[in-house]
C-alpha cells in the first residue's frame, strides 16, 4: 500500500507539472498576443526596463568583474603549464561570451529582477490591484504583464553583454596589470580567436532565450500565486529555483546545437 | 423596488464546486438609488458582488445590468459594460507604483484620448470632490487608510459610471473617516445620478445613507426593506444583526454533533 501511494503521489506531481506547463504556455501566448499596447506605449516598457534592467546593473557589473578576475587568475595558472600565457585573453573572452556571461547574468537576473517581478505581481494580486484593473476593463496581461515581459527580454542580452565586458576587464586587470601578461598578446589573441557570428551572436541568442525563460517564469509565478503572504513567498522561491534550472537546462541544449564542431 | 431598475438579479444560484453559496436570489436595484447588501461574514455578499461585476458566472438564473445579461456577454461586451461601472474594493486597491494623480487618471488614459491638460483638470475635480486635491503628488503608501479609500473613490468615479459597486467600504476605518466615506457615497451618487450598491456589514453607517437594504444569510435573502422598515423590523435575524446581539438565529457556537459534556469527557 505505501508503494502504491508513493506511485500515486509521483503521478499526481507529474500530471500537475504538465498541467502547469500548459497553463504557462497559454500565459505566454496571451502575453505575446496582447503585446501590441506595450509597443504603442513604449514608455511602459522603458519604465519596467529601469526596474528590472537598470537596477540590476551594479550586481551584474560587480559579479562580472570578479568572475573575470578569477578567470584571469585560474586561466594564467593553467596556461602557464603549457607556456601559453599569451592565450589568456582568448580564454577569458571565449569563456565569458559563450557561457559565463549569458548563464551567470541570467542567474543573477533571475535572483534579483525575476524574484522582484514575482513578488510585485503576487502582491498586486493579494491587494486586489489586478482585480481592480480587470473591473476597470483594462487587461492586466496587456497592462502589467506584457511591458514587464518585453523589458526583461530586452534587458537580458544587454546585461549579459555588460557582464562579459566587465569580465574581460577583470581578466585584463589580473592578467596584464597584476601578473604581467603581455598586453599586446592579451588583446590580439582575443581579437583573433573570438568570432562575431559563432561566439558573440550565439551568446546574444542564449541570453535572449534565457531572458524569455526567466521573465515568463517570474511573471507566471506572480500571476498564479495564491493571494496570501505564504503564497507570494512560495511563488518567489519557485521563480528563483525554476529559473535557475531552466537556464542551466536550456544552456546545455543551446550549447549542443550552437557549438558542435566549432 | 423601482419601476426603472438598472440591475436585476433573477433567481440566481451559485456554488463553489458543490458547496452552495447563493440560492434563489432575487433583487432589483433602481436607477439613482443607494442599496445596501448586508449579512455576516461568509454569507455570500462578496460572491454576489462578483456576480454583478461579471467575475463569476451564476449556476442558475441571471444578472441583468442595463438590460443585458452579464454572463452572456463576450469578453469585449463585458469590458464595454465594465467601462460603465465603478468598483471600490475593500482596502481601495490603489496601484502602489503610481501616484494619487496617476491612479485617478488611470482609466481616463486607458479608455479615452483626452489630452493631458483636460485629464489634469478632471483629476483635480475628482480629487476635489473627495476633499483630497492637495494629495495628487503623494504615493499610496503615504496615505492613511481613510485617505486611500477616498482616493480610490475618486478613481472609481473617474469616468462617471452608471453603476458603482462598493465592497466593504467602511472596513477598518476610524469613526470620522467612516462617516466621511459614507457621506461621500451618498453625495456622489446623487450628484452623478448613478446607482450604488454597497456590500457591507456595517449596519449603523449604512442605514444612514442607503435607500434600501437586503439582508442575506445562508445564501438566501432573509429580509429587505427601507432603513426605517429595517430598524422597526421584528424579524429575529434582522434584530440580531442590527443590534449586534451575540446569540440568536445566527448561533454563537459553531454547530457540532457532540455535546459539550461529551467533548469534555464527562459521563452523565
Amino acid at each position: 500500500m505505501p508503494l502504491i501511494k508513493s506511485v500515486q503521489g509521483v503521478g499526481h506531481r507529474v500530471v500537475d507539472s504538465i498541467w502547469r506547463l500548459g497553463v504557462a504556455a497559454r500565459f505566454l501566448s496571451m502575453t505575446l498576443l496582447q503585446s501590441g499596447m506595450s509597443f504603442r506605449r513604449f514608455h511602459l516598457i522603458v519604465k519596467e526596463m529601469f526596474s528590472s534592467g537598470v537596477m540590476s546593473l551594479i550586481i551584474i557589473g560587480v559579479a562580472g568583474l570578479f568572475v573575470g578576475m578569477v578567470l584571469g587568475l585560474q586561466g594564467f595558472e593553467t596556461l602557464k603549464r603549457y607556456g601559453s600565457e599569451s592565450a589568456l585573453g582568448s580564454l577569458v573572452a571565449l569563456s565569458l561570451v559563450r557561457e559565463l556571461g549569458p548563464v551567470l547574468a541570467a542567474l543573477l537576473f533571475a535572483s534579483r529582477a525575476g524574484s522582484a517581478m514575482t513578488a510585485e505581481i503576487g502582491l498586486m494580486k493579494a491587494t486586489e490591484q489586478i482585480s481592480a484593473m480587470e473591473m476597470m476593463a483594462v487587461s492586466p496581461i496587456a497592462r502589467v504583464v506584457a511591458p514587464r515581459f518585453w523589458a526583461g527580454v530586452i534587458s537580458m542580452p544587454l546585461l549579459a553583454a555588460l557582464f562579459s565586458a566587465m569580465g574581460v576587464f577583470g581578466g585584463y586587470v589580473v592578467g596584464v596589470v597584476m601578473i604581467g601578461v603581455d598586453e599586446g598578446s592579451f588583446w590580439s589573441q582575443m581579437q583573433a580567436s573570438v568570432d562575431f557570428r559563432d561566439d558573440i551572436i550565439n551568446g546574444v541568442i542564449k541570453s535572449f532565450v534565457f531572458g524569455v525563460a526567466v521573465t515568463v517564469i517570474a511573471l507566471f509565478e506572480g500571476f498564479d500565486a495564491p493571494p496570501t503572504a505564504e503564497g507570494v513567498s512560495g511563488a518567489t522561491t519557485r521563480t528563483v529555483v525554476e529559473s535557475s534550472l531552466a537556464i542551466l537546462m536550456l544552456d546545455f541544449i543551446l550549447t549542443a546545437f550552437m557549438f558542435r564542431g566549432v | 423596488m423601482s419601476e426603472q431598475a438598472l440591475v436585476e438579479i433573477r433567481d440566481v444560484n451559485f456554488s463553489y464546486d458543490r458547496r452552495p453559496v447563493l440560492n434563489g436570489i432575487n433583487m432589483s436595484f433602481g436607477k439613482g438609488k443607494v442599496i445596501a447588501v448586508m449579512g455576516g461574514s461568509g454569507c455570500g455578499k462578496t460572491t454576489l458582488f462578483r456576480l454583478i461585476g461579471g467575475a463569476l458566472r451564476p449556476t442558475r438564473g441571471e444578472v441583468r445590468i442595463d438590460g443585458k445579461v452579464i454572463h452572456e456577454l463576450d469578453d469585449k461586451g463585458l469590458y464595454e459594460m465594465r467601462r460603465k461601472m465603478g468598483v471600490l474594493f475593500q482596502f481601495g486597491a490603489l496601484f502602489t507604483d503610481m501616484s494619487v494623480f496617476d491612479n485617478v487618471a488611470f482609466q481616463m488614459r486607458e479608455h479615452t484620448d483626452l489630452p493631458e491638460e483636460i485629464i489634469h483638470d478632471l483629476v483635480m475635480m475628482k480629487l476635489h470632490a473627495v476633499g483630497l486635491r492637495g494629495t495628487h503628488q503623494l504615493m499610496p503608501a503615504e496615505l492613511s487608510g481613510g485617505m486611500a479609500r477616498r482616493v480610490a473613490l475618486a478613481r472609481t468615479i473617474a469616468l462617471d459610471p452608471m453603476l458603482i459597486l462598493y465592497d466593504e467600504p467602511f472596513a477598518g476605518l476610524d469613526p470620522i473617516s467612516l462617516s466621511v466615506v459614507g457621506q461621500l457615497i451618498r453625495k456622489l451618487n446623487d450628484a452623478l445620478g448613478t446607482t450604488s450598491v454597497v456590500v457591507t456589514h456595517d449596519v449603523q453607517e449604512s442605514l444612514k445613507i442607503v435607500d434600501y437594504v437586503y439582508f442575506i444569510s445562508d445564501g438566501v435573502i432573509r429580509a429587505e426593506g427601507t432603513p426605517d422598515e429595517i430598524r422597526a423590523s421584528s424579524d429575529p435575524f434582522v434584530h440580531q444583526f442590527v443590534h449586534g446581539e451575540m446569540d440568536g438565529p445566527l448561533p454563537f457556537h459553531y454547530p457540532t454533533a457532540a455535546t459539550y459534556e461529551q467533548d469534555m469527557g464527562v459521563n452523565n
